[in-house]
């Protein structure tokens, strides 16, 4: 009885053979059939040939085909995926090399790069995707698609400067080991490596299809360490654009400093070479934390415990005390009986400390199926920061808020990485080549 | 273009009509592309590739050959109720069929009939190398196992007889090899092939053996089309060699269960680090 009622629904023998989508299996059965196939199948054919046509297409015209507002731009001053606005999906990567000479590791970035500014414009990979003889060069599931906003973003892990590639003079203080925090459950296996790359679009198939042909042409010279996939609402659900919720429900990412403003983003995001590591100049420093949520412990705890855990109110984000999500936030403000509104432990005060220190936050939700210990959910927050400098900047952040936020009742540092993003290169140069 | 594709098409449709399953429809594919690729003038010659495809052709003889020699001893074994002989026995002798095994994919039912695993195949259709595994090291024994014994001697010598008839070409070793380091990648490193014996690693340096004499065989030829994938391959073997050297123990390997996972990750991302460029070997086959 169901299964009829699928089978209507799929639309199984009930369309008509041109609205249904044909195979190219089914077009080449139906093409033996007196060659009638061929007349019949003409969106099947045109698709054939389109493939074929679309893998030929110069950058320009697949930019004009989707929209230049799909593309961001790979090359540039300043790595992409670092001030862009942040896109709906996340693939992290680390990479651990094990390629043998700095020259090896070279010319991984060498082809890296190049295939980052390809699939940045949504261009196929390499020339041989139509010889039958070989496996294609590109691994084909982002084929057609618009390119998405998607940005691939760079950067170096401590354990680079180690003997290995004889660079441990030039690895920078600010690129010093994280200490241990309040609430830290590190596991090795979401923490450290190499390389850390961060690929960002608007479409999870594209973000995935990154990561894996960047895995696939590290072979031999870089393995896989760690992965994590990450999401927030899509602008698809969301067209205005609002700050994103986190999986706690509460908007993440108020207090973030302005994208646009230059003179904020030297200040807060881009490293200088007068901070002491020219090959940095116009890079920044990115901390990467898993953080799992209790879930089932945060879903069972009061509203009223949320807010004051959160320092601000759900619906509206807004700080305690205030209306607006934008409202500043008054540290100083009492309530009747003398208490301050915003809990002395609450998140976005001891975030916010005294407004001078900040940070970058570029943090997307995660959700890994569940812990088959303990039955729950494993969800919560892969954490994304920007900042010049780690040490002035998330590092005190962190340890007030790893020693006291109430937040810590609902959340567990499962994971935990730091990497120097190399500054941006142009058209023709490599990623790192301020560097190796 | 347009006009190429459409002959194309048309060519195909007599090969694929009636055909049942997408992979078919990969492997007759390529097939039909081939002799177009000949024609355009492939680099390396028909007078090249002769000596090439008979030296492996000769390679996978005399594997076959000492299979049937090997296989006889642990047959004995097995008939003469010696569990422990026929325990040593097992894991070398397979070696030998491990080596070539992109010859017996291509004899149709003898892959299953000699290497299925228990499930692979119907159970009253279960018999070969496995079963009698499955009764030496789960019970012991070598109780019952005389048949499949006997069935085992002779699927072996129909393997070598039916080599015969296998006409070995240049695309078979391309794909050959890399379908050997795949074996690894999918069963050897996972610990499922020797589920009883745990004896991997003996599959697992066998197959890589095998896919390294087909590189050996083409890589002049590799070499003078693309130098650097050469080098690349020829890395990857040694590297591999090097980190499977660490698990040698006496004549053999170590037992599946003293690897940690620490282990096997490594393992098995080397041989994806020399399966890739080696995917790439068919590189030789173009113009």
């Amino acid at each position: 009885m169901s299964d009829s009622r699928d089978s209507e629904v799929n639309g199984e023998g009930k369309t008509g053979l041109i609205e249904k989508k044909i195979s190219r299996r089914d077009l080449l059965r139906m093409a033996g059939v007196g060659g009638a196939g061929l007349l019949l199948g003409a969106s099947g054919v045109g698709g054939l040939f389109a493939a074929k046509e679309r893998s030929e297409a110069k950058s320009a015209s697949k930019a004009a085909l989707a929209g230049q507002d799909q593309i961001v731009n790979f090359y540039g001053e300043h790595q992409a995926g670092i001030v862009t606005p942040p896109q709906d999906f996340i693939v992290f990567a680390a990479f651990d090399l094990t390629a043998g000479s700095l020259d090896e590791v070279r010319k991984l970035f060498q082809a890296w790069t190049k295939a980052s500014a390809a699939m940045a414009s949504g261009e196929m990979l390499g020339s041989t995707n139509d010889n039958l003889n070989l496996p294609p060069s590109d691994t084909g599931e982002a084929e057609g698609l618009s390119p998405s906003r998607t940005t691939i973003t760079f950067g170096v892990g401590a354990s680079f400067f180690d003997s290995r590639f004889g660079l441990a003079a030039k690895r920078p203080a600010a690129l010093a080991d994280l200490p241990a925090f309040g609430g830290d459950e590190l596991r090795a296996e979401w923490s450290g490596g190499d390389i850390g790359v961060q690929v960002n679009a608007n479409d999870m198939q594209i973000a995935f299809h990154a990561i894996r042909n960047l895995a696939r042409i590290a072979r031999g010279k870089a393995v896989l360490r760690w992965t994590q996939e990450g999401f927030q609402r899509t602008s698809g659900a969301d067209p205005a654009g609002a700050t994103p919720r986190n999986l706690m429900g509460f908007r993440d990412g108020t207090g973030n400093p302005d994208v646009s403003d230059a003179a904020e983003m030297n200040k807060v995001v881009w490293a200088a070479a007068s901070d002491g590591t020219p090959w940095m100049d116009q890079g920044s420093y990115m901390v990467v934390r898993r953080i799992r949520m209790r879930i089932e412990v945060w879903d069972r705890s009061t509203l009223g415990d949320q807010e004051a855990t959160f320092g601000r109110h759900r619906n509206s984000g807004a700080p305690l005390g205030s209306k607006q999500e934008f409202d500043a936030i008054d540290l100083a403000k009492q309530d009747e009986k003398g208490k301050p509104v915003m809990p002395m432990n609450s998140h976005v005060r001891l975030a916010h400390g005294d407004g001078s220190v900040k940070i970058l936050r570029r943090s997307f939700s995660y959700s890994s199926g569940m812990d088959h210990k303990t039955g729950q959910l494993d969800a919560g927050l892969l954490f994304i920061c920007f900042n010049r400098d780690s040490h002035k900047q998330f590092i005190p952040m962190q340890q007030k808020l790893g020693q006291s936020d109430l937040l810590n009742e609902y959340i567990v540092h499962t994971g935990s990485a730091l990497f120097a993003c190399f500054p941006g290169v142009r058209e023709g140069g490599y990623i790192g080549e301020s560097l190796f | 273009m347009r006009l190429k594709m459409m002959t194309f098409l048309l060519a195909c449709t007599i090969v694929f009509t009636g055909c049942s399953t997408s992979g078919e429809e990969k492997n007759e594919a390529a097939a039909t592309q081939a002799p177009s690729n000949t024609e355009a003038g492939a680099a390396v010659s028909e007078e090249t590739w002769a000596p090439i495809l008979e030296s492996y052709r000769q390679f996978t003889i005399e594997q076959a050959d000492t299979f049937i020699i090997e296989t006889e001893k642990f047959v004995t074994a097995v008939k003469g109720g010696d569990v422990e002989t026929a325990k040593q026995l097992y894991a070398p002798t397979r070696m030998y069929f491990e080596r070539i095994e992109p010859i017996a994919d291509a004899l149709g039912d003898l892959d299953p009939n000699i290497d299925a695993r228990e499930n692979d195949v119907e159970e009253k259709d279960w018999r070969g190398f496995h079963r009698i595994e499955q009764s030496l090291w789960e019970k012991n024994s070598t109780e019952g196992m005389g048949d499949y014994a006997d069935r085992l001697l002779e699927d072996v010598k129909l393997l070598r007889a039916l080599m015969e008839t296998v006409e070995v070409e240049p695309s078979l070793l391309v794909t050959g090899a890399v379908e050997l380091l795949n074996e690894v990648s999918s069963s050897k490193v996972t610990g499922e092939e020797e589920r009883y014996s745990h004896t991997d690693l003996y599959d697992f340096a066998a197959n890589v053996q095998g896919a390294d004499k087909i590189y050996q065989l083409v890589k002049v030829e590799l070499n003078k089309k693309d130098a650097a994938l050469d080098e690349q391959i020829g890395k990857g073997f040694a590297d591999l060699e090097e980190a499977l050297s660490v698990y040698k123990s006496g004549d053999g390997f170590v037992s599946y269960l003293d690897l940690k996972e620490e282990d096997t990750k490594k393992l098995s991302q080397l041989i994806d680090a020399l399966a890739e460029p080696l995917s790439q070997m068919g590189t030789i086959l173009e113009a």
